[in-house]
């Protein structure tokens, strides 16, 4: 209960900032020696919230369905992407991870490529893995390979951590029971990675959506939520709360994921939640 | 057959590089079946290490380990000893009981069987009623006692203690070590045991090792008969004797 009225609260707060600048900030935004430090305040670019929602409901165009049925399709279809990519993309760090862990030399040989992935710029990538879409794999597997590209890192990077995270003592203790690196990976090193992984299943799940997002944009897959903010964005002169619509799908897809990590986490972290120490 | 036999053993650490240390210089040590012995010895004398080496946990620089007439790594393949250490070292993922389960998870022990035998042994180290409970919620000491459990579970012939009452209070202590002995006892458990505690080791075992550090070697090595193992024994003018002869040993 106290979480719903939390999350009601910051909704609140943050509906009262949009309002509150719009009416209080310059219509032309803020300039300082000539550059805009706040953003303009007027309809065009900061259209009313009851706008944006009044928006929701009405036709995409003359005589086309509403709004908010549009977008919420464009979400699915985007969610697929991310499901998949995101699902790819973390069982590709967790391999990295456990190789990683398990041998020295790929450690030192494969993490400065592992990080080095990560600061391609999308940009540059995207063309060539658009271009295995409709040859290698269907288009959007296409755009849920970039997702996993970049979900894939943090995964990688914290679970590592995680799996060297035992003390010399657990290892030695699982030595001594005569188990191998397997089941010390099973029943030692990936409990205790546990406390890593979930904060990078967070991480890797947000890139997991700016993956997809801007993978449909770059690569010029149609149906997602990406394709429609760039459309939408076109009609933003005439129509600027239509783009906003697309945003708040965008932001609802983000929650989604971050919802599905922690329902995830709910059963694996009971040991957490329990705090008390007993002292007898 | 006897127990733990070590001949020549010499462990030395970081070999070859600056940091070099002599943690062990030709130690020979005999463990007879169903022996108690203990080492004791300052900080830094390798009792420790030889521990550890007696559980293949680390390997030794020259010289032979055999535990039960095998070579020690076959040894603590066949999982022919229980170990314990200063830490309780458990699994804060799992609850009392699961952690105590852990050996004889690894050695394909029936559900059922198992949790019996879990249950046994916390009830013998006194915490039946946390078996729920995670570690993170226990003291020190009772994390201790877990850690006992554990390394009892599994009923192993020869048992490897470092230190393991260490963390715990006189009363817990002496009533843990009473505890111990009777199981020794009862299975026949050949013990090695690694102590700071002159009393504890005296009052514990059939002989009482002494060691001398650096580099690590066996200096004494003394037979204690105590009439009895109880507040008697610990009363016995034979018990202060030996630890009189214990703390001279260490002096020397």
């Amino acid at each position: 209960m106290r979480r719903v009225l939390s999350v009601i609260a910051g909704l609140i707060a943050a509906a009262l900032l949009w309002e509150g600048y719009k009416a209080a900030g310059d219509p032309e935004g803020t300039v300082l020696f000539g550059v805009r430090v706040l953003p303009r305040a007027d309809d065009l670019s900061m259209p009313h919230l009851w706008t944006i929602l009044g928006r929701l409901t009405d036709p995409e165009m003359t005589g086309g369905r509403p709004v908010w049925i549009v977008v919420l399709d464009a979400c699915l279809f985007t969610l697929g992407i991310t499901a998949a990519g995101f699902l790819a993309g973390t069982l590709i760090g967790l391999v990295l991870a456990a190789a990683m862990q398990r041998f020295r030399i790929v450690e030192r040989g494969l993490l400065p490529y592992v990080i080095l992935s990560q600061t391609v710029p999308l940009v540059a990538l995207a063309p060539l893995i658009a271009g295995w879409g409709g040859t290698l794999m269907p288009p959007w597997a296409s755009v849920s390979v970039i997702a996993a590209y970049l979900a894939f890192f943090p995964v990688a990077v914290g679970m590592l951590r995680g799996l060297q995270s035992p003390s010399a003592a657990g290892a030695e203790l699982m030595r001594s029971y005569a188990a191998g690196w397997w089941r010390t990976l099973v029943k030692l090193r990936f409990p205790a990675a546990l406390p890593y992984l979930f904060p990078a299943l967070r991480l890797a799940g947000a890139a997991a959506v700016v993956g997809a997002v801007v993978g449909e944009i770059s690569t010029g897959t149609r149906g997602g939520i990406g394709r429609l903010i760039i459309e939408y964005s076109r009609e933003a002169t005439s129509d600027p709360a239509k783009v906003y619509t697309a945003m708040l799908g965008a932001a609802l897809l983000g929650l989604l994921v971050a919802g599905a990590v922690s329902l995830l986490e709910l059963p694996l972290m009971r040991h957490r939640r329990h705090v008390e120490v007993v002292t007898l | 057959m006897t127990a733990v036999v070590v001949s020549g053993l010499t462990k030395v650490f970081n070999q070859g590089r600056g940091d070099e240390v002599l943690a062990l210089s030709e130690v020979d040590l005999t463990v007879g079946d169903g022996e108690f012995v203990s080492l004791i010895g300052p900080s830094g004398c390798g009792k420790s290490t030889l521990l550890r080496l007696i559980a293949d946990l680390i390997e030794p620089t020259a010289g032979t380990v055999t535990v039960a007439d095998r070579p020690a790594a076959q040894a603590r393949r066949e999982q022919e000893y229980g170990i314990a250490f200063q830490q309780a070292g458990l699994f804060e993922w799992r609850t009392v009981r699961r952690n105590v389960e852990l050996p004889l998870e690894l050695r394909g022990v029936s559900k059922a069987e198992r949790r019996a035998k879990a249950d046994r042994m916390l009830e013998l180290v006194g915490l039946a009623d946390f078996a729920g409970h995670y570690p993170g919620q226990l003291s020190g000491g009772m994390q201790q006692r877990v850690a006992i459990a554990r390394a009892l579970a599994v009923q192993p012939p020869l048992l490897l203690m470092d230190e393991p009452f260490g963390a715990l209070d006189e009363m817990t202590r002496e009533r843990l070590q009473s505890e111990l002995l009777s199981i020794c006892a009862k299975t026949g458990t050949s013990t090695v045991f690694v102590t700071h505690s002159i009393s504890e080791a005296v009052f514990l075992s059939d002989r009482v090792v002494v060691m001398s550090a650096r580099p690590g070697r066996i200096t004494a090595s003394i037979e204690v008969k105590l009439p009895s193992r109880d507040e008697a024994g610990r009363q016995a003018p034979v018990y202060f004797e030996k630890i009189t002869e214990v703390r001279q040993a260490l002096r020397a």
